[in-house]
C-alpha cells in the first residue's frame, strides 16, 4: 500500500510560457497536419489568437517545471517502476501561445490493487491564466509495477 | 482562408457514427526522441534502451502521452478543438518500436451536459495485431 501520507502533496507552484517555437515542435512530433497547429497566419485567420495548445500539450507543459521529476524523489517513487496509468482532461477554454499559465498540483489519492503488486498514485493539476481564471484541469495517475 | 472542421450538428450526430480514423506508420525510435525533446518529458524509459532494460521492459517503450495526442488528432481532425470540453484515456498496454497504431472513434452517447448539448465520443488506439494500447473518451460540445 503506498503511503497514505502522500496525499495533499503539493508540487510547487508554477507559471510558464505558451511558446510558439515549442508548439511547432510539439505538432511536429504528433505528426499534426491540420494548418492551424502550425501556422501562426492560418490560426489567426480563423479567430485564433495565436496558435493554439493542443489537447494534451498542457501535460507536456507542465513538464518544463524546475525538476519536473523531483516530486517523485520527494515521495520516494522509484522511476525505473512507474508507468502512466491514465489521463484526463477538463477544459474551460482553450490556450494559446503568448499566454503564461500557472500550474498547481496535489496528490489527491493513492490506492493498491492485486494485493500490493500495483500501487496508484493520482495527481490532481488545476491550471490558471494570468487573470487567475480557469483555463483546464488534469488528472495524472501514476502505477507503480511491484514484482 | 483555411477552414477549421466544422462543427457537426447536434440532431445530425448519430450513436454508432464513426468518425475518420487515424491511420499512422510503424513507431520508430526516432519519432520517440523527437517527441521527449518536443513533449519535455524527458523520462529515460522513452529513450534509453539500457535503463530500459533494467527497469524489466526489455527495450523502450512510447509515452503514453504520444498515442494519446494521436487520438487528439482523431478529435481534432473531426470537429474544432474549441468543441472539446473533456478528453480522458487509460494506458492499457504498452506501445512498443515498430507498433503500427491506428486510433479509431465513436459516438456513444449524446446528452446535455450542463446545459449544453453533449455527445460522448470513445476512443481506442490498436496496434497491427488489434491489441488495444489505449482507451479514451472525450466529451463534445455541438451546436
Amino acid at each position: 500500500m503506498p503511503d497514505p501520507r502522500m496525499i495533499g502533496y503539493r508540487s510547487p507552484s508554477c507559471t510558464l510560457e505558451v511558446e510558439r517555437g515549442r508548439l511547432r515542435q510539439f505538432a511536429h512530433a504528433i505528426g499534426e497536419t491540420r494548418p492551424e497547429y502550425l501556422d501562426e497566419a492560418v490560426a489567426r485567420a480563423i479567430g485564433y489568437p495565436s496558435l493554439p495548445v493542443p489537447p494534451t500539450f498542457l501535460f507536456c507543459l507542465e513538464m518544463d517545471r524546475p525538476n519536473p521529476y523531483g516530486w517523485f524523489d520527494d515521495l520516494g517513487l522509484p522511476l525505473p517502476k512507474v508507468l502512466h496509468g491514465s489521463q484526463a482532461f477538463r477544459y474551460h477554454r482553450m490556450a494559446f501561445a503568448g499566454e503564461h499559465l500557472t500550474f498547481d498540483a496535489v496528490v489527491s489519492d493513492v490506492f493498491s490493487k492485486k494485493g500490493g503488486l500495483l500501487e496508484f498514485v493520482v495527481q490532481d493539476n488545476t491550471i490558471t491564466d494570468a487573470a487567475g481564471a480557469p483555463v483546464a484541469e488534469f488528472r495524472r495517475t501514476l502505477v507503480i509495477r511491484h514484482g | 482562408m483555411a477552414e477549421t472542421p466544422s462543427l457537426p450538428r447536434y440532431a445530425e450526430v448519430q450513436i454508432g457514427d464513426a468518425l475518420p480514423p487515424l491511420v499512422l506508420p510503424p513507431l520508430t525510435r526516432q519519432q520517440l526522441a523527437v517527441y521527449c525533446g518536443a513533449s519535455g518529458d524527458h523520462n529515460p524509459v522513452h529513450v534509453d534502451i539500457d535503463f530500459a532494460r533494467q527497469a524489466g521492459l526489455g527495450d523502450v517503450i512510447a509515452h503514453g502521452m504520444l498515442v494519446m495526442a494521436w487520438m487528439g488528432r482523431c478529435l481534432t481532425h473531426w470537429v474544432p478543438q474549441t468543441a472539446v470540453r473533456s478528453f480522458d484515456t487509460r494506458f492499457l498496454a504498452t506501445t512498443r518500436i515498430g507498433d503500427a497504431i491506428t486510433c479509431e472513434a465513436e459516438v456513444i452517447g449524446k446528452s446535455l451536459e450542463s446545459g449544453e448539448p453533449c455527445v460522448r465520443v470513445k476512443l481506442t488506439a490498436r496496434d497491427q495485431r488489434g491489441e488495444i494500447k489505449t482507451e479514451g473518451e472525450a466529451v463534445v460540445a455541438l451546436p
